[in-house]
């Protein structure tokens, strides 16, 4: 059995009520999910024993401005044992801005989280140190949102008096 | 380094360093100390700043504190052509320019469906292997002057130079090149610097042996190093930290192996692995890693076959300078892809190389515009410089020093 | 300088105190390396045996603001940057000078983002500002003999009225 179907299988097995989907772009496998399953879902991949995700790369979201969901959070990751690289993705509507935190999973979520965090504002549940993580703390909005300009919005950071 | 006071640090920030204890940053301020290390310090290679909770010498607590150079990368790649991303892709890792630009290249001929003419793959293959080198001699000397062996900084960036030499015949610049265009590289790699690169990887060996000799058989080198800063490879993988830092605690994870991309699986060459996971194993891995790409690079020399160096793909691909200045057809088409974009379908990928650092990807979104929609780095420093509150732990003040230079976080493209 | 030669036999010299002074300060120019990003590679170069800063009696590169007299700001200075940058120079003693290295550090350069400032002349006094993206280590090297040159014309009145910055002085109590 393809290792795409073995995912498919395990996660559709187990996760019965979680909506998911599976799609397939440019040889990248990516499975959609609800936000509520995420943290199960992510133990699985990471703990049975066939799939081992052992290595989060990367968590981000996207901003889709218009949309009824505006934010979509994705995460890749990468299982050693199989060579094999996987996307999720969850959506995150901006009303009810928030999603569990992946950090009791893996270790490397907390500080991608946080950048996440930094730049749309998605709050993590359940994280264990939830701060910006480039933008200084006193910063009042969340850079790589569609509605916040590419230069800034005049004053909102200071310059040291001359 | 001076006393810092309350308002010194954000209470957000306290809060993460005395998290796990319940005294007041008045009582560690009296009884510990709170020792503030950066954004300028010799030792932090750039601009991170690092907050330590101290007690005697004793590191008990840090917290790194990102962002002093973050230059909104992403949210510009949101503003900018593909074409005009490349040069931003230099200033990541501004020690591997060249690496960088490979990997921008990659995600957007992958996204956008581009055929690269073998020639053109095998240059890459070139300058990604030779950036390699560059990368890891400045992090060698780097990480030896931070233990005070100053000599070996000089002779590794002599070596560099060489190198940045190349790069002056190949592009014309010598440290921000900008050479790959999307579709392949800028122009054709000529012979002088074909030579010249025959030439520097002759005598590449012999001078790393050099420099090794000063530091092998260093003791102080060696003491200062040994058993500092452990990580195990279960520890590293659960942290994200890919790239030599990884290898060093025994996982053989290389993604010119695990996902070949460019040409590397035509070519034959070993993962240096070591299992200790100090910081003495993370640079042996870097010298390794040298001679390996040498190698590399020689088997390339062999193998360069002749030809194109741009695809055919007249609506995707920038034409050279000389066709676009006398031929009709080629300069409508540069001013289509100059003012419009190169349009990519809708869609999304993640691309990722394994740069000198570890595992450096892009995510891109496209919407079938001229620009991305969205455009996110996923750079090897950022993840790597996670292990460091868990490496510093229990050392002394001093081994910090030893800690970041073994980690070799480049702040350009950990901050973005 | 070839002066000892003529000053073997207990021989003495006359000139103002202020070309002295000049002539001696313009010589031993002690940069403080205020590294950011990529530009901080060049400058590194600048001290490899290559391009040689010794040569210009500027290889004191210290990392402490309180033995220098010439900022070298090498690197996109961020909004979060800007207040470090300054206090750093705040801490140097007078007189001294500054270099802007590089673009991004001279006008915000291609970063016409949020979070970089556009030049960082709109809070530091720059004497001398250095073209490229990265300069390259001669350009630097230029940027330095333009510095040279104008300590060497400094006096000693020109530093008569000069107005102490207001620190911020920490109160450790």
């Amino acid at each position: 059995m393809e290792f795409k179907e073995l995912i498919q299988q395990k996660l559709q097995s187990n996760f019965p009520e979680a909506s998911l989907e599976f799609s397939e772009y440019k040889d990248e496998f990516s499975v959609k999910l609800d936000k509520k399953f995420i943290v199960p879902v992510c133990t699985l991949l990471k703990e049975d024993a066939d799939l081992q995700f052992l290595l989060c790369e990367d968590i981000t979201a996207v901003d889709w401005a218009t949309r009824k969901n505006r934010f979509t959070v994705v995460y890749h990751i990468f299982s050693l044992k199989n060579k094999f690289r996987l996307k999720l993705k969850a959506d995150v509507d901006e009303k009810d801005c928030n999603i569990d935190s992946v950090s009791s999973v893996w270790r490397a979520a907390n500080w991608q989280e946080r950048e996440c965090y930094d730049m749309y504002g998605i709050i993590f549940n359940n994280h264990p140190d939830l701060r910006r993580m480039y933008m200084p703390e006193d910063f009042e909005y969340h850079p790589l949102r569609k509605d916040f300009p590419l230069l800034g919005i005049p004053g909102s950071l200071p310059l040291p008096k001359k | 380094m001076e006393k810092l006071i309350k308002d010194d640090v954000h209470p957000k920030i306290v809060q993460a360093l005395l998290k796990d204890t319940d005294i007041t940053i008045e009582d560690a301020l009296e009884n510990e100390m709170i020792l503030n290390m950066g954004p300028q310090h010799p030792a932090t290679h750039g601009v991170l700043r690092v907050l330590l909770r101290l007690d005697g010498e004793t590191v008990i607590g840090c917290v790194p504190e990102l962002g002093y150079l973050h230059r909104g990368y992403e949210k510009m790649a949101e503003n900018m052509s593909y074409y005009e991303y490349i040069p931003h892709t230099d200033r990541l890792d501004y020690i591997s320019p060249m690496a960088n630009n490979v990997a921008w290249v990659l995600a957007v001929e992958k996204l956008a469906g581009i055929e690269v003419p073998p020639r053109a793959q095998y240059i890459r293959m070139m300058v990604a292997e030779l950036a390699r080198i560059t990368s890891h001699l400045v992090a060698v000397g780097a990480f030896a002057m931070d233990v005070g062996a100053l000599t070996v900084f000089l002779w590794t960036l002599r070596e560099r130079e060489k190198v940045l030499d190349i790069w002056d015949i190949l592009c014309g610049a010598r440290f921000t090149n900008s050479y790959t265009r999307i579709g392949g590289v800028a122009n054709d790699a000529p012979p002088e610097a074909l030579a010249k690169v025959k030439w520097f990887i002759d005598q590449f060996d012999d001078n790393l042996t050099e420099c090794e000799k000063l530091l092998n058989t260093n003791r102080i080198f060696i003491e200062r190093l040994e058993g500092i800063g452990v990580m195990s490879g279960e520890l590293a993988l659960d942290l994200g930290v890919t790239g030599p830092s990884l290898r060093a605690s025994g996982i053989e994870f290389d993604l010119r192996r695990a996902t070949p991309y460019l040409k590397y699986n035509e070519i034959d060459f070993n993962i240096p692995t070591y299992t200790e996971g100090d910081s003495l194993a993370r640079y042996f891995v870097r010298v390794d890693e040298m001679r390996e790409s040498a190698k590399i690079v020689r088997q390339i020399l062999e193998k360069m076959p002749q030809g194109e160096v741009l695809a055919n793909s007249p609506k995707k691909v920038l034409p050279h300078k000389t066709e676009i200045y006398t031929r009709m057809e080629e300069l409508i088409h540069d001013f289509m892809i100059v003012n419009f974009g190169i349009n990519p379908p809708v869609g999304e990928i993640y691309h990722a190389i394994e740069g000198s650092k570890g595992e450096l990807g892009f995510y891109l979104v496209s919407k079938g515009e001229g620009h991305p929609w969205k455009c996110k780095i996923r750079s090897p420093s950022f993840n790597n410089l996670q292990a460091l509150p868990h490496l510093v732990k229990g050392h002394m003040i001093s081994d910090v020093v030893a800690i970041i230079g073994s980690i070799d976080p480049i702040m350009g493209e950990a901050d973005k | 300088m070839g002066l000892e030669a003529k000053l073997n036999q207990d021989g003495f010299l006359v000139t103002k105190l202020d070309a002295i002074i000049g002539w001696a300060r313009k010589n031993s120019v002690w940069p403080m390396p205020m590294g950011i990003s990529c530009c901080a590679i060049e400058m590194m170069a600048v001290g490899d045996p290559k391009y040689d800063i010794a040569r210009f009696g500027s290889e004191v590169m210290r990392f402490t603001p309180r033995q220098c007299d010439l900022m070298i700001v090498a690197g996109t200075v961020t909004y979060k940057m800007s207040h470090v940058v300054k206090k750093i120079y705040d801490q140097m003693p007078d007189p001294k000078w500054v270099i802007a290295m590089g673009a991004c550090t001279s006008t915000g350069g291609m970063y016409r983002s949020y979070s970089v400032v556009q030049g960082i002349d709109q809070f530091l006094p720059v004497d001398v500002y250095v073209a490229g993206c990265p300069p390259r280590p001669d350009n630097l090297l230029n940027a330095l003999i333009m510095i040279q040159e104008k300590i060497g014309k400094t006096r000693a009145r020109d530093f008569q009225d000069l107005k102490l910055p207001e620190l911020n002085v920490i109160q450790s109590n």
